[in-house]
């Protein structure tokens, strides 16, 4: 890593900084780390300056956006597309309520957890293993896990009756599944997450999963996974097994998502088979595309921000309807993708270093007299 | 459709027959669904995630004409028509930017289904009246059959993938095309207009994805704004699991989809045999990651190489 010998002189913030920051993630400056600072305050100030409605509301948003992170890492940083992330999301989910239901108590709701995100996380690795051990590429793995998807949605979407049971939890077909909320403490007594706490321990989860995210792909594992998306083949002669990183990668894509559907599932009390569905599956697509597949930050705030504007949009704003959401929403993501390939914030990004660079070269030719002039 | 009256287990003539004909209307249906998606990917390598919407328009097409009192082959006409001119704008206007972006392009065609069957949604309302199934049914013991889903359909799928065939291997466009797809820079210097050959291409999948809408409108029942995934799903799953090789590949694809399909769906109803069609595909990708085309063509070539 970069830095690595000579950090023992420098003060822990620089080791730190050194760690976070790399070719890989987009802001390493001071600025953008002030910048970063100042935004994450005022989320932390958000829930005292807003009503509960907007928490709580912005707490779905922050859970959405772990499943942006979990197609960004694995479609921006190794070159896989999924257009199944909801799949381990939606599992997460279901086993969330599965095992909430039948311990029932806070300290079941902890168990519930783990459990959850082992089970979306084990189908993501049983399904990478099947995928990248098997020699299926590129578009081939796209289309699988959206049959993956599909299949669970059709699958979860018949299971109405009462047969359809896990101990004491009804799965419930298409009327979906009641989910208990997330708790820590021991016993039945103990910090249940709602509201204001679900959006503060969503919000710390989620910063730290940034933070963590970005020391990952900067660090040697994130340059073969970087190598791994340029030239698959290349990499494999170098000594790399392309298929284990493959499989590492989406094993972690998936655990990412399937933090998500927890705290999705804990934050509506509910789950139900449009998890899986062809719909919900778009979004995640939607958000990492606009606000671009190789920045994490991006990838965050296009999902904050376009899910605020469906929710706004669902009220409707003027003689724009609801029904206008998907509709901008699709078009948004064509416009993007025909002139902005890269996304928004690298787009951005990109500019703002052109810039930079155009004003550095003006200094210099000011001061550069003696050039001779053509 | 198949109504199974007596105890579906009890093998017997009638209830061969009746599988028989479950399997012909899967098989012409997942073939027609297939078939417009097989040639733009197959020819054109893109991925087009809004053909379902595509089939839309030619279900919408029809629909509408017929509703304005069109006989219903001309409202036909009228479905494939407007899904043939649709492609070429959005080939035009999306696609071509895409030729070399493979998971760019189905992103952008996602987002353009996405829109399309919101915006049938917004413009003519959550369902259009349904057309009723012309041909009627025959019966034959505690069975009957639709003559128009489970005769017409597929003997009209078999003839499409044959007139293909004849198109791409018979006429100088076909040539062309082929040549256009299998080395741009050389057709374009053998005097070869490319740009013209991806939109015709293009077109073709589009008129085809019409064709399928039209033929299906009067044989979906409801028609409503999100009747295009019913088709996306099958043919997804049929063109990844038939390959690269366009006709062969759509042939073999459904024929093997769809004897999973219709025995599942006749044994234990629609429900098993959509769930074992999509099981299947899964397991046929993973043994078989180039489709069933793309493992003749590899054993074709390892035989060569031994002799």
């Amino acid at each position: 890593m970069i830095g690595d010998s000579s950090a023992d002189g420098r003060s822990l913030l620089g080791r730190v900084r050194d760690r976070l920051e790399g070719p890989n993630t987009i802001g390493d400056s001071t600025t953008f780390w002030g910048a970063f600072a100042v935004v994450v305050a005022a989320l932390a100030v958000y829930p005292q300056v807003v009503g509960p409605y907007t928490v709580i509301q912005t707490s779905r948003y922050f859970a959405l956006a772990f499943l942006a992170l979990s197609l960004c890492f694995i479609w921006g940083y190794a070159g896989v597309l999924s257009f199944g992330q909801v799949a381990f999301f939606g599992v997460a989910a279901y086993v969330f309520g599965i095992v909430g239901i039948n311990l029932g108590s806070v300290t079941g709701a902890m168990v519930a957890l783990v459990a959850a995100v082992v089970g979306g996380t084990l189908a993501a690795a049983l399904l990478g293993y099947f995928m990248f051990y098997g020699g299926v590429r590129d578009t081939y793995v796209t289309i699988m896990t959206l049959v993956v998807a599909l299949v669970l949605n059709t699958f979860m979407a018949q299971t109405a009756g009462s047969e359809w049971a896990v101990g004491e939890a009804q799965l419930g077909g298409f009327n979906g599944m009641n989910v208990p909320s997330l708790a820590f403490g021991i016993g039945q007594s103990g910090l249940v997450l709602e509201r204001a706490a679900l959006y503060y321990a969503l919000l710390v989860t989620l910063v730290a999963t940034y933070l963590g995210l970005r020391v990952l792909v900067n660090g040697s594992f994130g340059m073969t996974m970087v190598a791994v998306r340029e030239d698959e083949a290349r990499t494999a002669t170098f000594g790399y097994d392309v298929p284990f990183v493959k499989l590492v990668v989406f094993t972690i894509g998936g655990a990412l998502a399937a933090v998500g559907g927890v705290f999705y599932a804990s934050w509506g009390n509910y789950v139900d088979p449009t998890v899986f569905g062809i719909g919900f599956a778009a979004l995640p697509v939607v958000w990492v595309s606009i606000g671009g597949r190789e920045s994490l930050l991006g990838a965050i705030g296009a999902t904050l921000v376009i899910e605020r504007m469906r929710t706004e949009l669902s009220s409707g704003i003027g003689p724009v309807g609801s029904e206008w959401a998907l509709v901008i929403v699709g078009g948004l993501l064509l416009t993007v993708i025909l002139f902005m390939p890269a996304g928004v914030v690298p787009t951005l990004d990109d500019l703002a270093d052109r810039a930079r660079s155009r004003r550095t070269e003006q200094s210099q030719s000011t001061t550069a007299t003696e050039e001779p002039v053509e | 459709m198949i109504t199974p009256t007596a105890t579906p287990l009890s093998i017997s003539g009638y209830s061969l027959l009746a599988l028989f004909f479950q399997f012909l209307d899967s098989f012409g249906f997942i073939v027609l669904a297939t078939v417009g998606l097989a040639i733009i990917f197959g020819m054109m390598g893109v991925i087009n995630l809004a053909h379902g919407e595509f089939i839309l328009i030619g279900v919408y097409g029809t629909a509408l004409a017929y509703h304005a009192g069109a006989p219903l082959p001309l409202g036909m006409v009228a479905g494939v028509i407007a899904a043939t001119a649709f492609g070429v704008v959005v080939e035009r206007t999306i696609v071509r930017h895409f030729y070399d972006r493979l998971l760019d392009s189905m992103v952008a065609t996602w987002g353009l289904a996405l829109v399309v069957s919101q915006l049938l949604l917004i413009v003519f309302g959550s369902s259009l009246d349904s057309i009723s199934t012309p041909l009627g049914n025959v019966s034959y013991g505690p069975y009957s059959s639709s003559v128009y889903s489970s005769v017409l359909l597929p003997a009209i799928a078999v003839c499409v993938l044959a007139g293909l065939y004849a198109l791409f291997t018979r006429t100088t466009f076909g040539i062309k095309a082929r040549a256009t797809i299998e080395d741009p820079e050389t057709a374009r210097a053998m005097g070869i207009d490319t740009d013209r050959m991806y939109v015709a291409t293009f077109a073709i999948g589009s008129a085809l994805a019409g064709l399928t809408g039209a033929l299906y409108a009067p044989a979906l029942g409801s028609i409503t704004p999100n009747r295009g995934n019913t088709f996306l799903v099958e043919a997804f799953v049929a063109v990844v699991v038939g390959g690269q090789s366009v006709i062969l590949g759509t042939l073999a694809a459904s024929g093997v989809l769809s004897v999973f399909n219709a025995t599942g769906s006749f044994l234990f109803g629609t429900f098993v045999g959509q769930m074992l069609l999509l099981l299947v595909a899964i397991v046929a990708l993973r043994v078989l990651p180039d489709g069933i085309t793309g493992y003749v063509d590899d054993w074709q070539q390892r035989r060569r190489a031994e002799e």
